[in-house]
């Protein structure tokens, strides 16, 4: 297998006088050249900074960390010839400079000749659909547009590979689903290209992943292509709850002998447990649980097993739990 | 594979990084009265307090090159030094330092691009209050004072760039530590008063900052009477060598801190 990107044991730990935190805990990576591929977890599991290591901003505390073969940290120079980081949310270059300016701008810290540049980032800002938008300043894009501008900067250089960390994260359907079009698209035109991507968006990864790991608390508890991590819940039942809202619920579910895991999420006021049962008989210990907590029930249903059920069975808890802390 | 050789990103790096500078200057027009007219109050303030105290004709030209040097000094630390307080906020931080590029390229384009407003403030100050005041120059003077001030210019950017390392690693303290020293800087570099009447101790000491003993070396070329610190080679050789070192130690600590930054997640803001 061609590797685009390895780590070996590679663990990260942040010191401050009071405490140390250990945000990534000897993770073993090996993602091929050509691949889409995502690295899951909810905020605080480390995505961030394993990003952050592999595009030589940071150092591991130990192991190994190499990127199309060159180590992060003895041959970072080389390297950022080689990659590019596009961060969602991101707010940087400035705000008087116009769209196109300040993508000539990045695209000169990497050596581009102006003409090859700015021929780059009109056919770019065409095929995302931001031409009109290359007079216009950077401080009065929509959040969509700048993301997609963003975007566009990390592809100029042409990086061989494309780290994306949570890059669709506060967009709307539309430019999120631009952002990922543009992503396949970019894959496509050379199967060299490799894209590493964070995100905890379940659906985006499965949508846009060959491969995914799940990371958790720093480490990696399960990698595979979205197929096989949802298999690991084939074999269960996954049933939808939505209950109104009362006493705490969840704990109580999760000891129903035959409940294999147990998530929760509030939307439009109305509690939606998510329930993997290894057996349907669970389902009747579920019920006696809810009537015993007297609340009601708005709608139960069985469903197919999404990513998102797999990694609950694999962490224990759901995304949104995880984010709650 | 092939990369544009490091001069060329070097060079491409600091146009890029001077261009935003250039065009918010174009774009956002306040500093006309931020860079032109509030500097000069300052200047002409000064001016009247040795009026006032009936001080020699050539005092007022200690004041006016002390405001047009003034410019370059804050244009250095408050746009040069402290800027990667702010880019690091911003997310700008990691895209430079994720670059092929260096770090003191993006310095030097900072710099570059500050300098044409810092140059019109100077401009603007030398020229407007030497024909208000009537302070006059000596003609032979002024084609070396303008080497001397090259020169000087150069030794400054150098301490700058030194002086961003420090930013660069510790960040809001050394914010703290710059507004604080920015008073006894202004009193140490003799901007509005002749150094040698600070004595040789504490104007040695002062020494350390180029611009004290450019200053002095051009108001030495420019205004006769000027009461001499030390010999005018002495200074010029004394600011050529400023350059050399301030310019060796902000590369070594550029690179030093850049790593230290790396592992200690200082380059980043910080999330897990």
């Amino acid at each position: 297998m061609d590797i685009a990107v390895e780590t070996k044991a590679l663990r990260r730990v942040y010191r401050t006088a009071r405490q140390e935190v250990v945000a990534l805990d000897g993770v073993d990576l090996r993602v091929a050249r050509g691949e889409r591929f995502g690295v899951l977890g909810p905020n605080g599991a480390g995505k961030t900074t394993l990003i952050k290591i592999l595009v030589t901003l940071l150092l591991p505390s130990s192991g190994a960390a190499f990127v199309d073969g060159l180590n992060v940290v003895s041959q970072s120079r080389e390297l950022r010839h080689r990659i590019a980081m596009v961060s969602g949310g991101e707010n940087v270059g400035f705000g008087m400079l116009k769209v196109k300016e300040q993508l000539w701008m990045f695209s000169q810290f990497y050596g581009m000749p102006s003409k090859p540049a700015k021929r780059r980032i009109d056919e770019l800002l065409e095929r995302l659909g931001l031409s009109e938008a290359a007079d216009r300043r950077v401080s009065g894009l929509s959040s969509g547009m700048r993301q997609k501008m963003n975007l566009i900067r990390g592809l100029i250089t042409n990086p061989r590979i494309l780290f994306l960390d949570e890059p669709t994260v506060a967009l709307d359907v539309g430019a999120a689903r631009d952002v990922r079009d543009e992503v396949r698209r970019w894959m496509a035109e050379d199967p060299t290209r490799t894209v590493i991507l964070t995100t905890h968006y379940m659906m985006e990864a499965d949508e846009l992943c060959d491969r995914v790991a799940i990371v958790n608390r720093g480490r990696i508890v399960a990698q595979g292509t979205p197929a096989e991590l949802k298999q690991q819940v084939q074999q269960n039942a996954i049933v939808d709850l939505q209950l109104s809202p009362g006493n705490r619920l969840l704990d109580a579910l999760r000891t129903v002998e035959g409940v294999a895991g147990a998530s929760v999420s509030e939307q439009d006021g109305i509690d939606r447990f998510s329930l993997l049962l290894s057996n349907d008989a669970a389902l009747g210990g579920v019920m006696r649980i809810v009537e015993a907590s007297g609340r009601q029930i708005r709608g139960v249903q069985k469903r197919e097993p999404t990513l998102e059920d797999a990694f609950v069975k694999l962490v224990g808890r759901g995304m949104a739990e995880e984010e709650q802390g | 594979m092939s990369h544009p050789s490091p001069l060329r990103i070097f060079l491409k790096t600091i146009v890029a990084r001077a261009y935003p500078r250039f065009v918010g200057s174009y774009r956002n027009r306040t500093w006309i009265v931020t860079e032109t007219l509030l500097p000069l109050i300052g200047t002409i303030a000064m001016i009247y307090v040795y009026r006032a105290l009936h001080a020699p004709a050539r005092y007022l030209g200690f004041v006016v090159l002390g405001g047009v040097l003034l410019a370059f000094w804050q244009n250095v630390i408050w746009a040069m030094a402290t800027q990667f307080f702010w880019d690091r906020g911003q997310g700008n931080l990691e895209l430079f330092a994720m670059a092929p590029t260096s770090l003191a390229a993006i310095l030097l384009g900072m710099a570059l691009g500050g300098a044409y407003l810092s140059l019109t403030r100077a401009v603007t100050v030398l020229i407007v209050v030497s024909v208000l005041f009537g302070v006059g120059y000596t003609a032979a003077g002024i084609l070396p004072a303008l080497g001397v001030f090259v020169l000087t210019i150069c030794a400054l950017y150098c301490l700058g760039m030194l002086l961003a390392s420090l930013f660069l690693f510790y960040h809001r303290e050394a914010w703290h530590l710059a507004d604080a020293m920015q008073e006894p800087i202004y009193f140490l570099s003799g901007f509005y008063f002749p150094i040698r009447s600070l004595g040789a101790f504490v104007g040695g000491v002062g020494s350390l900052i180029p611009l004290t003993l450019g200053l002095d070396a051009i108001r030495q070329l420019i205004l006769p009477g000027t009461p001499q610190f030390i010999p005018l080679a002495w200074e010029i050789l004394a600011v050529i060598g400023q350059i050399v070192l301030y310019a060796v130690l902000s590369q070594v600590s550029l690179r030093y801190l850049e790593r230290r930054a790396r592992q200690d997640a200082r380059l980043i803001l910080r999330s897990t």
